[in-house]
Parts: structure tokens; sequence; C-alpha cells
């Protein structure tokens, strides 16, 4: 992998994306890298469009902002208008099919997220973490082993399998394009 | 001062820098009577003072003694009970001290119902300084920064406290001491937040400002002004104007705040 | 033999810090950027048997600590800027009355309310001389979440040690963010407790140096012998005093015992300083852009090395003053207010280099990139 991957997990507050953020970075570390992990605080992230940022790296990791996202996953429309401005030219954009595809040269995978975590999964507020199952395959930047693992360790003992199963369908979301 | 007394104090630091006539003196020897009557161990006492004449007392008191910063003895207190509530714990205040920039902490520490007995030195001036008025200050009396007689309403001490959640509260006088050193030992014996409220005198600044300047005068005052919680109950809010209610105001059972943190550590170290 | 390798937040490797080095006692009032650390001890002291208390406000959490501390326990408080402001005064008791304790200053934008959850470096000069009068202090700042952990430990070891308040000056950006760590075991840490007198003597005077090393040793209160405590200017018996000799006496040891113990006290960490034409000083979050920019321009075959100060107060004019033996002809001074350090940077450069500072205060940390162009600036006027 690259020495120093980006990422930026945006949505509405309430989405569960810093959850998302941290558990990518709890994967990262079970894979035996470095990661970073920082969201923003007060009014921006209680509601409106809110994100969290992971860096997981190879090596040690000294400056601990996302200054050019390698990969930007957005849940809502305003997230993606908000936060894509920075993201690389030849990076991705993972969005969720409600939202409409930005006439953008990022490469840009459209899967419907919030769609599956509602009716396939049974539960919509398991998107963030079937929106992890996505990008897990899409980019290749955690295993599939850790970020299952890291999933069922931090979330509800009672949700365990809800999840499980939200993070598979992710999976099979990443993988189909 | 009774031989059996003397251990109590720090005889090498007197005498005292308190004013001819002022009551303070008082107050610290009902303290000290108090203390002896009940029999507390010395070692385990801790007696704590803000900023302010009255507060200089526990400088002369034999026992573990903090003279901390302006208004915030009840938060040094606090800390202190928290973290070993097997000291009892003085809080020794003035009017200034404890109801104008301590009066936060004063109705914190109420309001938790900590095992603090705080004893007001309440002689409705700031000494100290030179006489400024204080929240306490009877409206119309005169102060350095009142030259034109005080426009501020006073605060009732013992009311505020036991609003605040305070669960034994009471107010005695320099003059009826037998009674003050009773109050100090029931406050003392009490489990939980106790407020005293002393009412006390300052011949030097209060007294001179306000054509009282002997001593006597302003003991004779309180003796006047003086009426038990009983009698106040039968006299009506005009006949009740300009007295002193004295005595015990309030007194009740109520989980104290320590205690109450014990069974915290409890739940927290059961639920390992 | 390590702990397990866990992803945790700069505020949370705080308290982790703080018990590993038995703080028993929290005194706190809820601020932004430092909450956590409240909520945690909340959570965590307990389970040891230690106490939390919230309080009515930070004037009041200040001192129950330093009460806390009397008896014995290892206390701590944390805060951000408005509440580091009302600390002040009852900091300055702790000063003088030389009660342990630590204190945890999480900065943010300033002045005033400021920017409650973004980043800043502007309480540098608070930390030093934000109470007042001439007062002894000890601050420290972490960079990363595990330098958090052993810093919040130091900050202990130092109070406790020097009988002194250490502020740990930590920022935004460290506290929030969660970073790998590997934590040692509790074995392999190095606790200082403070020195204790026995308590069966018969006559204790709580400020005489017993030891000649101007720390005199402490004693509980409740452990033994009454003695006295106040905020006056003291004897060495701890009752009030307006001696001149006195007054001076005590100061002058309050002061040494800090400033007699400086290759104890400072730490600081030089990289790549030895053949550096700049020098860029930093400390803190802004300390890791700063080595960002350094390993990026060195590939570019700049000659550039940082000084990262761990110990802010007291100063380490020493690290400066060995720098003058090297080729280094410009300092660059990163942080995240208007110069407050630069100042101190200058004044210990005596001259010997081009000092310039890079600032930023929009709530926003230094980026690499800014640091890169700034050093090509500086390299341009050499």
């Amino acid at each position: 992998m690259h020495e120093r991957v980006e990422i930026r997990l945006s949505g509405s507050g309430g989405q569960g994306l810093i959850l998302a953020g941290i558990i990518l970075a709890e994967a990262a570390i079970l894979d035996g890298k470095n990661a970073v992990q920082s969201q923003s605080y007060g009014p921006e992230a209680r509601g409106g469009a809110s994100r969290a940022e992971v860096i997981i790296s190879n090596i040690n990791i000294d400056y601990p902002k996302v200054s050019n996202p390698d990969v930007l996953l957005a849940l809502t429309e305003e997230a993606m208008l908000k936060y894509k401005y920075d993201l690389q030219q030849k990076g991705l954009l993972i969005i969720d099919s409600g939202i409409e595809k930005p006439e953008d040269s990022y490469k840009i995978l459209q899967v419907p997220i919030l769609e599956t975590a509602k009716n396939q999964v049974g539960k919509i507020i398991v998107a963030n973490i079937l929106a992890l199952g996505v990008l897990t395959m899409a980019t290749g930047i955690v295993s599939k082993e850790s970020i299952e693992k890291a999933v069922l360790e931090r979330v509800p003992k009672r949700t365990k399998e809800l999840n499980k199963k939200a993070l598979y369908e992710g999976f099979k979301l990443g993988k189909t394009q | 001062m009774r031989k059996e007394l003397q251990k109590y104090f720090r005889n090498d630091k007197l005498p005292h820098i308190w004013c001819p006539g002022c009551g303070h003196g008082i107050i610290t020897g009902a303290v000290v009577r108090a203390i002896d009557n009940l029999k507390l161990n010395q070692s385990k006492v801790c007696i704590v003072s803000g900023i302010g004449c009255s507060s200089r007392a526990p400088g002369y008191m034999n026992f573990n003694t903090l003279h901390t910063t302006h208004g915030r003895a009840l938060a040094f207190a606090t800390g202190i009970k928290m973290a070993n509530p097997d000291l009892k714990i003085l809080v020794l205040t003035g009017d200034g001290d404890c109801s104008a920039i301590g009066g936060n902490h004063f109705i914190h520490a109420a309001r938790r119902n900590i095992d603090i007995t705080t004893i007001v030195f309440n002689n409705s001036i700031y000494g100290m300084t030179g006489g400024q008025y204080s929240p306490m200050t009877p409206k119309a009396a005169f102060a350095t920064t009142a030259p034109y007689g005080n426009i501020d309403r006073n605060f009732d001490l013992c009311k505020l406290a036991q609003s605040a959640g305070a669960t034994y509260v009471a107010r005695g006088t320099v003059f009826h001491v037998p009674q003050l050193i009773k109050l100090i030992e029931k406050a003392l014996k009490h489990k939980g937040f106790s407020l005293l409220d002393v009412v006390d005198i300052c011949p030097t600044y209060f007294g001179r400002r306000n054509k009282m300047s002997s001593p006597i005068a302003m003991m004779n005052k309180i003796r006047e002004m003086s009426v038990t919680v009983r009698s106040a109950s039968k006299m009506s809010e005009e006949e009740l104007s300009g007295k002193i209610v004295i005595g015990e105001f309030h007194e009740e059972r109520v989980p104290e705040y320590t205690e109450e943190y014990a069974k915290v550590i409890e739940k927290a170290q059961g639920g390992n | 033999m390590s702990k397990k390798i866990i992803l945790m937040q700069g505020n949370e490797a705080c308290v982790e810090g703080a018990l590993a080095a038995g703080m028993r006692f929290f005194a706190g009032y809820p601020i932004t950027p430092s909450t956590e650390i409240a909520e945690i001890s909340a959570e965590k002291l307990p389970k040891l048997g230690g106490k939390f208390i919230q309080m009515e406000d930070e004037i009041a959490s200040m001192g129950a600590i330093i009460g806390a501390s009397l008896t014995g326990f290892k206390s701590m408080t944390a805060t951000s800027g408005p509440g580091f402001s009302l600390k002040q005064e009852n900091i300055g008791f702790a000063c003088l009355a030389e009660i342990p304790c630590v204190v945890v200053n999480v900065q943010r934008g300033g002045p005033s309310t400021g920017l409650p959850t973004l980043p800043a470096q502007g309480d540098v000069m608070q930390t030093r001389w934000g109470t007042h009068g001439d007062h002894p202090i000890i601050v420290i700042s972490p960079s990363s979440v595990r330098e958090v952990y052993d810093m919040t430990i130091r900050a202990f070891n130092l109070s406790e040690k020097y009988r002194v308040p250490c502020i740990l000056l930590m920022d935004e950006v460290v506290a929030h963010m969660r970073e790998k760590v590997e934590l040692p075991e509790q074995s392999s840490i190095d606790i200082i407790n403070r020195k204790y007198l026995n308590p069966s003597m018969s006559v204790y005077k709580p400020y005489m140096d017993y030891d000649g090393d101007g720390i005199p040793p402490m004693m509980n209160f409740g452990d033994g012998l009454p003695y006295h405590v106040t905020g006056l200017i003291h004897d060495i018996s701890g009752f009030p005093s307006t001696n001149a000799d006195v007054s001076k006496d005590l100061l002058n040891r309050l002061m040494s015992k800090i400033y007699n113990n400086l290759d104890d006290i400072l730490e600081y960490e030089n990289i790549y300083t030895e053949d550096a034409e700049t020098v860029i000083v930093s400390f803190g979050s802004t300390a890791r852009s700063v080595h960002r920019a350094v390993y990026l321009l060195r590939q570019e075959g700049f000659k550039v090395g940082m000084l990262r100060l761990k110990t802010i107060w007291p100063f380490a004019h020493k690290a400066i003053k060995k720098l003058k033996q090297t080729p280094v002809r410009n300092l660059l001074v990163a942080e995240m207010n208007f110069g407050q350090l630069l100042e101190t940077v200058k004044a210990s450069a005596e001259g010997a280099f081009r000092t310039y500072g890079l600032n930023k205060y929009n709530g926003e940390l230094i980026t690499p990139q800014e640091v890169i162009n700034k050093v090509r600036e500086v390299a341009k006027h050499a």
C-alpha cells in the first residue's frame, strides 16, 4: 500500500460515521498498520454534514489531519458537496445511490448503501457498517478479517448479528463494481 | 482561658490580630469549647478558612488548619472531606467571604449535603479591608463604600442555606455564648452540611460608622434585638423588623455526600 | 512485555496515564475540549477506590484538588482556556503553599470563549505567568497520544517530586485524535511519590528544608501533628510573616528548587539539527506538522531540522545554547498563536540566529505545506 492513505467518511450527524471511522482505524491496527482518527466537534458534529477522518499508514503518522483524501465516502449529497473539495484527482468517491452523481473526474462508486441497509439488512442505522464493507472491498485498505473483528468488538453484543449482516452486504456491494 | 483548653491554641501565635472589642475571639473560644465538650480527636479535626479577619482564626488554633483564598474555603474543604471522610471539617468564614465571593461554593456545598460545619463570623462588614459593605450589611447602614447609606438588600444566610439544601441551620450571637457553644456542638454532631450564622460585632468599622463605637453598646443591641425562633413564630412581620432571630431553624436527616459516594465506589467495583 | 495495542484518544490516554501514576482524586467542571477527561475519570476512579467530583466551577475544582492533595491523594483537574483563567488564583496558592497537583489545560482558540472546538496554542504565556506574583511552575506539552500518557505520568512525578503544580499543556488536536498506542506494563513505569516526614516526630515545621534540597517533606492532614497551611508568605513553621528576609528566602527557595534541577526537568528532542541551517522550534500538535515538513524538505535536500520542546516552562535555554555550536543560522518558531514562544526564543538566541515566526491563529492546525513554504522563504532571505 501507499505510505499514507487518507480516508474521509461523511454524512449527516447521527449516521454513525465517527464510530465507522474508529472501527476503520482499529481494523488497520489489527492489520499491523498505524492509524490516526479525528473528527469534527461542536455544532458541526450535531447535525447537518458531519465527518470522520482516518489516516492509515505502514510507517509513523506525523501530520494527523487529512489534507487530500484518497477516499471520500458520502452518505448524503450535502456531505458530498461539502467535503469533496480536496479529494485527490485520482481519488475514489463512494456515494450512496440517492445522491446525484457529480460531473467530476474522480473514480466514482455509486451503490445503494442506505437502501440496502434499510431493506436487505432491515435497519437503516447499520448503514455506517455496511458502508465500511463497501469501502473495504472497493479499496483493500484493510483486510476483511480485520474489519469484521473490529466491527464485532465495537458494536453492542445484541446487535452483533445485525452488524455482521450489514458488513457482508457491504462486501457484496463493494465487490460488484 | 481554662488550662485544659490551652492545647487547642497555638499560644506562641497569640496575641491575635483582632481589634479590641471584636467578637471573633468569642466565636473562636466557643468553637474550641464545643470541640472540647465533644472530645473530638484533635489530630483528625481540620479547620479551613478563606480570607478576612475571621479567616485568621484557624492560624491560632492547634488543628490541621488551612487558610485558603478569598471565598474558596468550602471548595478546598470539599476536596479534603471527599478524599478523607474520616476528618472532621470546619469552615470558619466571614459574611463577605461566605456570602459574596464564596456564595456559589456555599450554596453548592449545602446542596450536596457534604459533612462540613460552616461557622460564619457575621459582623456585617468587610473588616480586613477597612469597612466596606457586605451582602450581610443591613439596608441603610453606613460603610466606607456606602457613605450615603447602603441601598443593597441583605441576605438572610439561614434562609439561603436552608433553601440551598443545608440540613442543619441555626443562628447564634456573640452575646449568647452558652447557647452558641451548644449550637456549635449540635452543628458538629450533625451528619451533613451544617450552617451556623453567628451575629458578631465589629466596633472598629461597623460600629464607628454607625454611631455604635462602643463594643458594650453593640453587645447590648444584640441582646435587645434578639428573639428566639419560638417567640419569633408568634410575631408579625412588622414586629420582627430589625430583630435577630436566634436558635435552630432547620434540621433533617438526608444522605450525606461522602457516604453517597462510598456507594458509588461500591457500585463501580461491583460492576467489574 | 507490552499491553495490547489499541486505538486511543488523547484525553483517554491522559486519564490512563494519571491512573497509572497513582491519581486517586479528580475534581473538574465540563469544558470543551477537555470534557472527556472528567467523564472517563468519573467512570474509572471509583473502580479503583478513588474519588471524582464535579464541582460548581473551575475555581472550586482547583480548590478541591489542593484540599485532596493535602490528605495525600494524588490529584488532578482538567480544563481549557476560560476555565484555566478561572483556576489561576488557586494555582498560585498551590505554587506558594507547595501542594503537588496536576492541571491539564487542553488549549482551544481564544481569547474569551473564542473557538471552543478548535485547536490553538495561545496559552503558552498564561501557563507561565497566569497567576499573579513570581512563582515556580512546570509546564510540559505532548505531541502524540502515547506521549499524553507518558507525560501525564511525568506531570505527577514532577509535581510530587518538586511540590509544585505541573501543567500538562495539551491542544485540541492531541486531545481529540485517536491514535494507535502501545501502553507499557504498570510494573515498568517509574512512579515518584512526595517525600514524607516521619509522623511520629514531636515538632513538624512544614516548610523546613530538612534535606537541604529545597523541597520540604510533607505530612498528610490527619496523619500526625497538626500544622498550618496558608497562601500568605510564611516562615518555615508555615505561619504568616512579613519579615523581609523570610519573604526573600521563601521566594528564593521556591524558584531554586526548580532552577537548580533543570537537567531533570527539561526535556526536548532534536531531529536533524546537527547539520541544519534552519531549525524549526515547535511543540504539541504543531510539531507533528513540522516533522512532516522536515521529512519532505530533507528529501529535497534542504538542510532543515527541528527542535521539539517537551518541557515548555522552565524554558530550555540550554537547547538553544547548544544550537549555537552547530551551523544553524535560522530559527523558525512554529506555533498556533501570535508568537508567544518566539519572544522567549529570541531572547534566548541573543542575536546568534535570525529568528522568524510561523504563526497561525484561525482555529486550524499549521499544515506541513505552510511550514515548507515558510522555510523556503526564510532560505531566500539567508
